[in-house]
């Protein structure tokens, strides 16, 4: 049944991303935020807080492999997308590959 | 293993909770199939009143989110009824035509308004107060009509006429008895309430019996059995609930008022529940939240296999969720012959209580306008203490000196502070030292407190701090900055000067910081601390501000923003409102609001919008976002006022324009008024100055927010220059010594205003403090025009992205 379609989207370059500054992107009326941490790596998270109370996530302060809610000041990981304790919840992300200095969703 | 199939039928707070003990408990062992008839998750269905009111919204009540029912595992259907429980073959079947089997299953079908019977009843605009289409049906209709009546002066119908009033609506409430609320209140109580109402703008009909709603298709009026008849365009009927019961009965499982159910909330049928409003215990249903968390507590650990302590029933307390009422009631109301009472009713400041007791315990409560007592006797009710050696007055005041805090440390730990989720003081004490929580919302998700009606929220609070307090003095009576450090900002500060530190990250490295890139609490601290030490050298550094201070707008929960230009002095002219005006047009913006600080908001841009909404407007950021100068509140002052002493609205200006955009350690307010008369609210500003005849007072630390606090008089000054010389060295002395995040009005308490007079008593103290005050205000550029000058943070910040 489930098809994987092996298609990728470039989405931009890597050195058009600032680091530790969430930038959006709107793919196909999708809403995520790309974040290039320190350590040069990228990840993608869907622009909305898990807080139950919503919000986006781009303007979060980051910090090594977290970012922090703008709106409620929930810790969440980047890497697995789980908020932190004593906080719960979980951000949808989004699997971004870099090749050649492009990063593809 | 396979996991057991349970089946809840009703997705409202009841049946939820209990699927949220089942969950602690025993994650693995249901798959969970979750009914509800409304089209929502799980909402807060006691905080309706506030959203009629309009303190909140629909989203804001939600308790569980989609993403929580998914998360867990649950399959959700909502918007679809069940119609038919198969007990035979262990099988529910909906209105969709689906049929779900179980192994164990969950009735919380809840309750409906009780709609009279009476002739008209099924009229349009006749409604009940239970859900969120109700509500939607009242603020709908009070857009088209005027004249609502409410049916019932109990606790429901009150709160439905508060939220009606509030939506506009003339409101009349028709009550059967001579005085509202008598099942919580005795006559007095009911009376003062009664007044308080009234002044509110409710109008009453008491000892008025309806007999026939009229009009055609809808509603028009009503007809009393006195034969009296008033107008409605909205009936409102909160005459009581009745237990949803009907699916029960049909399918044979055994029903009185409510669906009957042992001290395991288990039915006559095996594997068959009911919690909730729908259930009936020891003859008794219950309509508030404490005791339908107590039964879905003992389902759950009866469900998982655990032996609970049999439910016995519930005493409850009652409240009302009406602003400016302070309400609270439990137990028995009258007295009568085996009773005494301590009485205090106190008519000037609109305070009365009483307590029955008998047998020297307590057996009711009734306290108006001063509640905070109600969580101590209502404990000293359910455990029936025994009060033969207490005086009255021991039993009325738990302090009679002290402050809140010392209250909570009397408290025993076994006392109620959350009574909806029937958390004690000790489980929230031992979740606050065990878990490190540190904010009252912490304390609401990890054990619940103040998560229904939010009564308890200030009692947390005071908890924490009592708790927090302790945890402070066993630790070397020393406050780190945050988690990633043990160093104090007085230590961190130091090191910084003596190493000759020069950034955040450097600062990170050097004093060996636990998490390499520092957390939300020490980065923004340490931009500012850096920026307060350096004023030439440091460059700023715009990824450690926090959002509303790197966006220079502030962030609502939507994800748009407010912008809010300088109008100095709350001074401004035709052609900038005509220019405000336009900008709002042009750019559609949601909400034009003026501020409490006298300028103008325009709410709710998107942020794709920011620059251009900035160019056209083409005026300065007001800073309504920072911890910075806010606003210079101001009087007409001598100009125009016939009262006026001094011209307030020139110094205002002339102190807006010279302290905006200074960071300091928190935000900070100022006031100008012309004259004692203080129009301009000087008394509970940061810095407030009122004229006086031929000289000007400067107020200090004054605070009218969270924590409310009159300024102090720090000195009477004659000239301008001098205010501007105080002034300056006062800002300068608290931006050096305040810690991040601290208001002066803490600050001042913290150091002591006779000290801070001490340091600004000597010339050349504050010369020096003001030669480092205008060396930092030169660093400050205007952020919007940089911001439309400069692609490059265009880009960074106010752009979305767009991939096809």
């Amino acid at each position: 049944m489930m098809e994987t379609t092996m298609t990728r989207l470039e989405i931009t370059k890597v050195d058009s991303l600032p680091e530790r500054a969430g930038q959006v992107f709107n793919v196909n009326g999708k809403e995520m935020v790309l974040f290039r941490l320190t350590n040069g790596e990228v990840r993608a998270v869907e622009n909305k807080s898990p807080h139950p109370k919503g919000g986006t996530l781009s303007g979060g302060l980051v910090s090594g492999e977290y970012v922090y809610c703008p709106l409620y000041d929930w810790k969440i990981s980047l890497v697995d997308g789980k908020v932190q304790a004593p906080d719960t919840g979980q951000v949808k992300r989004y699997e971004v590959e870099v090749i050649d200095g492009k990063v593809f969703l | 293993m396979e996991k057991r199939k349970l089946v809840l039928i009703g997705n409202g707070m009841a049946g939820v909770r209990t699927i949220e003990e089942i969950l602690k408990l025993a994650p693995q062992t249901f798959h969970i199939t979750i009914f509800g008839n409304e089209p929502h998750p799980n909402y807060n269905r006691i905080q309706l009143s506030t959203v009629l009111q309009g303190d909140t919204t629909v989203d804001q009540i939600v308790l569980n989110n989609w993403d929580w029912y998914k998360n867990n595992g649950i399959e959700l259907y909502t918007d679809e009824e069940i119609v038919q429980i198969d007990t035979e073959n262990k099988q529910v079947h909906s209105n969709k035509n689906r049929v779900v089997e179980y192994d164990d299953l969950i009735i919380a079908t809840g309750s409906s308004s009780f709609i009279l019977p009476l002739p008209g009843a099924d009229k349009q605009g006749v409604v009940g107060f239970r859900d969120i289409k109700d509500c939607d049906m009242m603020i709908k209709t009070s857009k088209h009509y005027k004249k609502a009546v409410v049916i019932g002066g109990g606790l429901l119908g009150l709160e439905a006429a508060r939220g009606l009033l509030n939506l506009g609506m003339k409101v009349d409430v028709v009550h059967l008895t001579p005085y509202l609320m008598e099942r919580q209140l005795d006559q007095t109580a009911a009376e003062m309430l009664k007044n308080e109402l009234e002044a509110q703008g409710m109008n009453f009909l008491l000892e008025k019996e309806t007999v026939e709603i009229v009009g055609e298709e809808r509603v028009t009026g009503l007809r009393f059995k006195d034969g009296q008849e008033i107008e409605a365009d909205l009936v409102v009927m909160a005459v009581g609930i009745k237990p949803n019961v009907q699916l029960a009965k049909d399918s044979n499982i055994y029903v009185n008022r409510g669906i009957v159910v042992n001290d395991f909330m288990e039915t006559n049928i095996p594997n068959v529940y009911a919690v909730g409003e729908c259930a009936e215990h020891r003859e008794i249903t219950y309509g508030m939240v404490a005791p339908l968390y107590e039964q879905g507590k003992v389902l759950a650990e009866k469900m998982t296999g655990r032996e609970p302590k049999p439910y016995e029933g519930s005493t409850v307390g009652t409240q009302l969720k009406v602003s400016n009422v302070d309400l609270y009631s439990a137990g028995e109301i009258n007295d009568d012959p085996s009773t005494k009472s301590i009485k205090v009713h106190n008519e000037f400041e609109g305070i009365y209580k009483k307590i029955l007791i008998r047998n020297n315990q307590i057996v009711g409560i009734v306290l108006y306008g001063d509640t905070k007592d109600s969580t101590r006797l209502f404990r000293m009710l359910t455990e029936k203490e025994d009060i033969s050696g207490k005086t009255s007055s021991s039993i009325l005041e738990s302090n009679t000196c002290g402050s809140e805090s010392v209250g909570v440390e009397s408290m025993p730990d076994s006392e109620l502070v959350c009574g909806c989720n029937g958390v004690t003081k000790g489980t929230i004490v031992e979740s606050i030292k065990t878990q490190g929580l540190t904010t009252v919302e912490e304390v609401g998700s990890c054990t619940n407190a103040g998560r229904s009606c939010g009564r308890c929220k200030s009692l947390v609070s005071d908890i924490l701090a009592y708790t927090l307090g302790d945890g402070y003095d066993a630790s070397a009576k020393k406050t780190s900055i945050c988690g990633c450090t043990t160093l104090s900002k007085d230590e961190v500060v130091d090191e910084i000067k003596a190493k000759g530190l020069m950034s955040v990250k450097e600062v990170m490295n050097v004093l060996e910081w636990k998490n390499e890139e520092g957390c939300s609490k020490c980065r923004p601290a340490l931009n500012y601390y850096l920026g307060m030490i350096y004023p030439e050298e440091y460059r700023e550094e715009r990824d450690s501000r926090l959002v509303n201070e790197k966006m220079h707008a502030n962030i609502q929960k939507d994800g748009t923003y407010s912008v809010v230009p300088r109008m100095y002095g709350g001074v401004t002219t035709a052609k900038d409102l005509k220019t405000i005006a336009e900008v709002a047009d042009k750019y559609n913006v949601p909400l034009v609001k003026l501020t409490g600080g006298q300028r103008i908001a325009l709410m709710g841009v998107k942020k794709e919008d920011l620059i251009h909404v900035w160019s056209d407007l083409d005026m300065p950021s007001g800073y309504a976002y920072g911890k910075t100068l806010r606003t210079v509140k101001t009087c007409v002052g001598s100009q125009f006022c016939r009262f006026g002493t001094q011209d307030s609205m020139s110094l205002g200006i002339k102190l807006e324009k010279k302290f905006e955009r200074l960071d300091t350690p928190h935000k900070f307010k100022m006031g100008v008024s012309g004259c004692p008369r203080n129009c301009a609210e000087s008394g509970i500003k940061d810095i407030g100055i009122v004229g006086i005849d031929g000289a000007w007072e400067i107020y200090v630390a004054g605070n009218g927010g969270t924590d409310l606090r009159a300024g102090d008089l720090l000195c009477t000054v004659k000239t301008e220059e001098e205010i501007m010389d105080m002034v300056g060295a006062y800002v300068q002395y608290y931006r050096e010594s305040g810690n991040y995040l601290e208001r002066t009005s803490t600050w001042v308490e913290r150091v002591g205003l006779e000290h801070v007079k001490e340091v600004l008593k000597d010339k050349k103290t504050r010369h020096e403090l003001n030669e480092r005050l205008e060396k930092t205000l030169t660093r400050y550029v205007e952020p919007w025009k940089e911001a439309l000058d400069n692609k490059e943070i265009q880009d960074k910040y106010y752009v979305t992205h767009s991939v096809q």
